[in-house]
């Protein structure tokens, strides 16, 4: 908790604020506590915030605000974010199939682990992930961290499409496929929740800093 | 039910002032390549400036008027006709039901954009009409216009006749050219390039690459070498973000970039300056970098921005 505040520009309608330089969950957890400071009270001019790992982005109209505005107006807001109390995250459980036609390098992950395929089931599904961040496409949730156990590379070769709903590892992340895509990470499962729907009043399953927990379907 | 697609050779797309609130979720902005041009044709169309108009590129496109309507017609890159004459850009015109619209595309620029009175009136995906191909929402099915599409639009909001005829005068518009100075706010993370690089950066002349889109400009020119590391923790990014992967060739974040990437960004073109990017041509103009601060960026872009609706020419 030494890391001092940074903010920079990103531009002329964009700043950002940086509260820690790596990926852990308190530091996370403050980004989020920021996020819903300034959505809860925005001036004129704030369109949205974008929460990552260790920093926030502000996206604001030039046409109506300075970057000396913006900037100070956060810098006042910054001052609670140490004293405001953390919100209850939301819980979302997802029911996973491991491995099978959607988890195709479950197999290979459990091997080059030196574990069994029950094993490093048992792993990821034992944990609560965070929702640290949501991005690469609409819907797609950044979660972490995994056990140490099952951490391994993105693949060489990405592939081309990977389905919605298939659930994935990367490095110490989680994370599922909302959408047809391309995919560079291992493939270990699949959810028949949809995590992306344009057309509902709530088009989005997840939110950044919900708790998610997996469950062992059969 | 004002227009028709009768054929579309490029790309054209439904685009309204882009997609704002969900960009935490990771749903681009999208909205128009050239945000200058597409206010005008709304503006001169005598629409509000969040209005969705097609924004047309990459190939000829024609279209049909299936009643009486106004257009106005704003950009770079297109020769227009319409029905029997061709007419300068930057102006709105009164069509006839039954008249044809012909973009041809032409060798300099890249974006024109077509505004109705009325505006665009496809249903709205997350509170916006612009088209998301990646996303397949938004405009009309979420995809690119195709021939035989019927676009449906809004009642004007004035009396035709007092709509068309309006000009912008060229003094209004951005610098539109094929070796423009680029204008750039430098940073945040500026101190992953060595010395040298940055100097690289802001002397040397940059292309377009071939394989750019409306996600994002690829650049070719001289190689920029990172101090060390080439990846950084995923953060938030923007339209006009100049991200620099391991390859050292610059991306500009355009309008369907993603929200967030892990390349470090050396810096970000400012807001009055992207539409002069957004229609430089790839593999033909010559892009420099200019740095300058945010207070006169801001400035500059709310000196075009705001001029532009009292700048409009009526009829004599």
């Amino acid at each position: 908790m030494t890391f001092k505040p940074k903010i920079a520009p990103l531009g002329d309608a964009a700043l950002l604020i940086q509260l820690g330089d790596e990926i852990d969950t308190p530091v996370n957890q403050r980004v989020h506590a920021l996020a819903a400071i300034l959505d809860a009270s925005p001036i004129e001019g704030f369109i949205e915030t974008v929460p990552a790992y260790g920093t926030l982005l502000l996206h604001y109209d030039p046409l109506i605000l300075t970057y000396a505005k913006i900037s100070k107006w956060v810098r006042a807001k910054l001052e609670h974010v140490e004293d405001t109390e953390l919100r209850t995250p939301r819980q979302v459980q997802v029911p996973v199939r491991y491995g099978g036609e959607f988890g195709v390098d479950l197999e290979s992950v459990a091997s080059k682990c030196g574990l069994s395929v029950e094993d490093v089931i048992q792993l990821h599904s034992a944990r609560t992930y965070t929702v640290y961040m949501m991005g690469f496409t609409p819907g797609f949730p950044y979660m972490g961290k995994l056990d140490d156990a099952i951490i391994m590379p993105r693949l060489q070769t990405p592939r081309t499409r990977v389905p919605a709903g298939t659930v994935a590892i990367a490095g110490s992340q989680t994370g599922i496929y909302p959408i047809d895509s391309p995919g560079g990470w291992q493939l270990i499962g699949w959810t028949p929740l949809q995590l992306f729907d344009p057309d509902l009043e709530s088009p989005f399953l997840f939110s950044p800093g919900d708790e998610v927990k997996f469950v062992v379907e059969g | 039910m004002a227009l028709e697609a009768m054929d579309v050779g490029g790309l054209a797309t439904i685009q309204d002032s882009g997609r704002k609130g969900w960009r935490r979720f990771g749903v681009p902005i999208s909205g128009p390549m050239d945000v200058f041009a597409f206010r005008a044709a709304n503006a001169l169309a005598g629409n509000p400036s969040n209005f969705a108009v097609i924004e047309i590129g990459l190939g000829d496109m024609t279209l049909r008027a299936l009643q009486d309507c106004v257009i106005a017609v704003a950009g770079a890159g297109y020769n227009l006709s319409i029905y029997l004459w061709e007419f300068p850009l930057w102006s709105s015109f009164f069509v006839r039901g039954g008249w044809t619209i012909r973009f041809n595309k032409m060798d300099d620029g890249m974006w024109a954009y077509l505004a109705i009175a009325g505006g665009i009136q496809t249903q709205p995906a997350l509170g916006s009409r612009s088209t998301y191909r990646r996303g397949a929402f938004g405009g009309l099915e979420g995809r690119p216009l195709r021939a035989g599409d019927r676009i449906p639009t809004g009642k004007p909001l004035h009396a035709l006749g007092s709509l068309a005829a309006r000009t912008l005068p060229i003094e209004a518009c951005p610098s539109y050219s094929n070796g423009p100075f680029i204008d750039i706010i430098m940073g945040p993370q500026t101190k992953y390039f060595n010395n040298k690089s940055i100097e690289t950066f802001l002397s040397s002349e940059y292309s377009i690459s071939l394989t750019s889109d409306r996600m994002g400009y690829r650049l070719e020119g001289p190689g920029l070498t990172h101090r060390s590391n080439a990846e950084l923790i995923s953060e938030g990014i923007t339209f006009g973000a100049v991200q620099v992967p391991a390859s050292g060739q610059p991306i500009v974040m355009m309008a369907d970039c993603p929200t967030t990437g892990g390349y470090p960004k050396i810096a970000a073109v400012a807001s009055a300056d992207l539409p002069l990017l957004a229609q430089c041509v790839p593999n033909k103009s010559k892009i420099r970098f200019q740095e300058t601060t945010i207070a006169k960026a801001q400035k500059k872009y709310r000196k075009l921005m705001n001029s532009l609706e009292s700048s409009i020419l009526e009829p004599e």
